[in-house]
């Protein structure tokens, strides 16, 4: 167990340092020109000479990495190019907006699917599961900006012409000014992050459900005369949460790394924000720390994802 | 009175082929304490015949009565059904390997079903569980109740379903080809497990299977069950050495012959029917050597045999076995002159071959 754990964590180390080694070699391989980004189109070569100078991008480029990762294994991730904040402070503003959002969305579209996925599974065919179907597949279909601003346009727009200002239109209030704000600020984006989530839920519990409810240890449950509910929870729902547990993982993972649209279309300046900014900018400190944020997410993830297998099914051995 | 009475069963499940009638008109009884052995080749409706008395088959049209302890299986609300299954019928199926759940310990599963219908305690279920498993015959039952189903090999885990299914002394006990999954050593292990189980509890047992050997070793009475009808019902004995359906004597005749060493197997020409529209008459009318017009025109009806009334045969012919030998020696001729045939055939395009 704790071998297991010591070994994941350091592959998750290589696989950071593969990461960053290859969006360093990424930023310088594609023509760019940070500087004269910066300075404009009538800057004079001294000006663009004195800052590629201060960003330190006239030395070799082997100095450049080697001084990004000593400072980073210091904590020390530098500055943007354009305010000079340290892209750890950014980070640190923008990584509890996005964890809002998405721990909030991912609860929702986990009860959701799983719920309406059991659903379907235990009437096959019928009128339920049916009209499940049909509901996941339309949301799996529906742009995220489209279902997001369609809830802006009715919770937001026409509800407060009518009078209900309960909705903002968007931005994002931290849980100290109070949980009321926070709470309402965040529910039209979690609605359309997990209903857009849940679908894929619903059909993987699904077809998780009914292999499983198929299974010769379902029969010996249910000829041990023990309820219908529990069988279905208690032993059918156990096994199938296995493969749920890996999506699970994979997509909160990849949603820490920046759920962008959402956060676009309802103004939030969370990861996938500045990421976005980074990238338009040319930004190489902040792009390294944004994909450095995501990088982590998805390798705890694994780990947890892996840690949970053995607790869910004890044939698993961590070794 | 018997225990259990089965009476007229139909069961009939809509498909997108078309209805399968996958038992048709099934009747038997199982007395107390007594073994009644269910022989048939897959697809015979045997096992279904049995899981929809215990109301564990889905989605199926059924008809007829099944009387156990006074109550009606087949009438009875699903309630009901669950009080019965598990505390007065317990059921073992054919593949111990994922019969139990992967996730949970054999001890907990066993507890679980004490518990669901005895309000009793954590600890006095344990305890009970314990017992149940040494009982089986399982070493070590103490440690060995907290080890999940992936620890334990194939016959262990068929005794541990039989001390499940033991737990709370059912008067019947439906063991659906518990044999089947197993190493023919280890078959003879669990059989022994059921037959102490049975001497010890005073129960009655349903043993499904399509092992001949089996049932000459378990069954009191046995019937013969051919796409969903029951060809012949006969005691044990009778079964093996007086039988009366050619189906039977199929049956019998396809087992390997100890003295006659090096002879090819008599399979039974043919294959069973499709369950979907059948055609009119004996459903074993098309592989039966001695079939004759009255046989493909109407469906023979379960009747004494024998001047006996506890040996009943589905079949137009009269008369003993010996009565038949005739046409059955020329059925063994020809099958041996195909064989001669094959071989030759083989051996020719072999040297051809060579040339």
């Amino acid at each position: 167990m704790l071998k297991f754990l010591i070994r994941r964590v350091l592959t998750g180390a290589l696989v950071l340092w593969i990461i960053s080694m290859l969006v360093f070699a990424l930023f310088f391989a594609v023509p760019n020109n940070v500087a004269r980004q910066m300075a404009g189109h009538n800057a004079t070569p001294t000006t663009i000479k004195l800052i590629n100078q201060r960003l330190g991008l006239d030395q070799p480029l082997w100095e450049q990495y080697g001084k990004f990762i000593w400072n980073a294994l210091h904590g020390d991730l530098g500055e943007d190019y354009y305010y000079q904040l340290p892209v750890t402070h950014v980070i640190a503003e923008a990584l509890p907006i996005t964890l809002s959002v998405v721990v909030g969305a991912s609860i929702i579209w986990l009860l959701l699917g799983v719920s309406s996925g059991v659903l379907s599974a235990v009437r096959p065919r019928s009128f339920i599961d049916r009209l499940v179907t049909v509901l996941a597949l339309f949301f799996y279909s529906v742009p995220s900006f489209v279902l997001g601003l369609t809830l802006l346009f009715v919770f937001y727009y026409k509800l407060t012409i009518a009078g209900f200002a309960i909705f903002p239109a968007g931005g994002y209030k931290p849980l100290s000014d109070g949980l009321n704000q926070w709470f309402f600020h965040m529910i039209l984006p979690w609605i359309t992050l997990a209903m857009i989530s849940a679908a894929t839920y619903t059909r993987l519990t699904r077809g998780s459900m009914l292999e499983v409810l198929g299974e010769d240890y379902i029969k010996t449950a249910r000829a041990k005369g023990i309820s219908e509910r529990r069988v279905i929870y208690r032993h059918g729902l156990r096994s199938a949460l296995t493969p749920v547990v890996t999506q699970f993982g994979i997509d909160v993972a990849t949603l820490i790394g920046g759920a962008v649209i959402t956060e676009t279309v309802f103004s939030l300046p969370g990861v996938g924000y500045q990421s976005i900014k980074a990238i338009r900018n040319q930004d190489l400190p902040l792009i390294l720390g944004v994909v450095l944020v995501a990088s982590v997410a998805v390798v705890v993830a694994n780990i947890l994802v892996d840690l949970l297998y053995a607790v869910l099914d004890p044939r698993v051995r961590l070794s | 009175m018997a225990l259990l009475e089965v009476n007229d069963l139909h069961v009939r499940f809509n498909t997108d082929d078309g209805v399968v009638h996958a038992v048709r008109g099934v009747s038997f009884e199982v007395e107390q304490g007594k073994t009644l052995g269910i022989v048939g080749e897959s697809g015979s409706g045997k096992s279904v015949a049995t899981q929809t008395i215990t109301g564990l088959t889905r989605g199926a049209r059924i008809e007829g009565t099944a009387m156990f302890e006074g109550i009606d299986l087949l009438a009875a609300t699903p309630e009901e059904l669950r009080s019965v299954r598990g505390v007065k019928i317990g059921m073992i199926f054919q593949d111990p390997l994922t019969s139990l759940h992967p996730a949970y310990k054999v001890g907990w599963q066993i507890e679980e079903m004490i518990r669901a219908h005895q309000d009793e305690g954590r600890k006095k279920a344990r305890a009970r569980a314990v017992e149940l498993l040494s009982l089986v015959g399982i070493p070590n039952a103490k440690t060995r109740v907290d080890d999940y189903p992936h620890q334990f090999s194939g016959g262990m885990r068929q005794r541990v379903m039989i001390a499940m299914a033991m737990a709370l002394n059912p008067a019947l006990l439906i063991a659906d080809e518990p044999t089947t999954a197993l190493d023919v050593t280890v078959q003879a292990q669990v059989l022994d497990v059921m037959r102490k189980v049975q001497e010890e509890f005073g129960t009655a047992i349903v043993l499904i299977t399509h092992d001949l050997g089996v049932i000459a070793e378990m069954a009191d009475d046995v019937i013969v069950m051919y796409a969903g009808r029951v060809m012949e019902k006969a005691p044990r004995r009778d079964l093996f050495y007086a039988n009366h359906h050619p189906y039977t004597e199929g049956l019998l005749a396809s087992l390997p012959q100890r003295n006659s060493s090096g002879g090819r197997l008599l399979p039974i020409k043919g294959s069973p029917p499709s369950m979907i529209n059948p055609p009119q008459g004996c459903p074993f009318a098309p592989r039966c050597p001695y079939v004759f017009n009255r046989c493909v025109e109407e469906t023979p009806a379960l009747v004494p045999v024998f001047r006996r009334e506890d040996h009943l045969s589905a079949c137009f012919l009269s008369g003993h076995q010996a009565e038949r030998e005739q046409g059955k020696e020329q059925m063994r001729v020809a099958l041996l002159e195909e064989a001669q045939l094959e071989s030759a055939r083989l051996e020719s395009a072999k040297l051809e071959g060579i040339a």
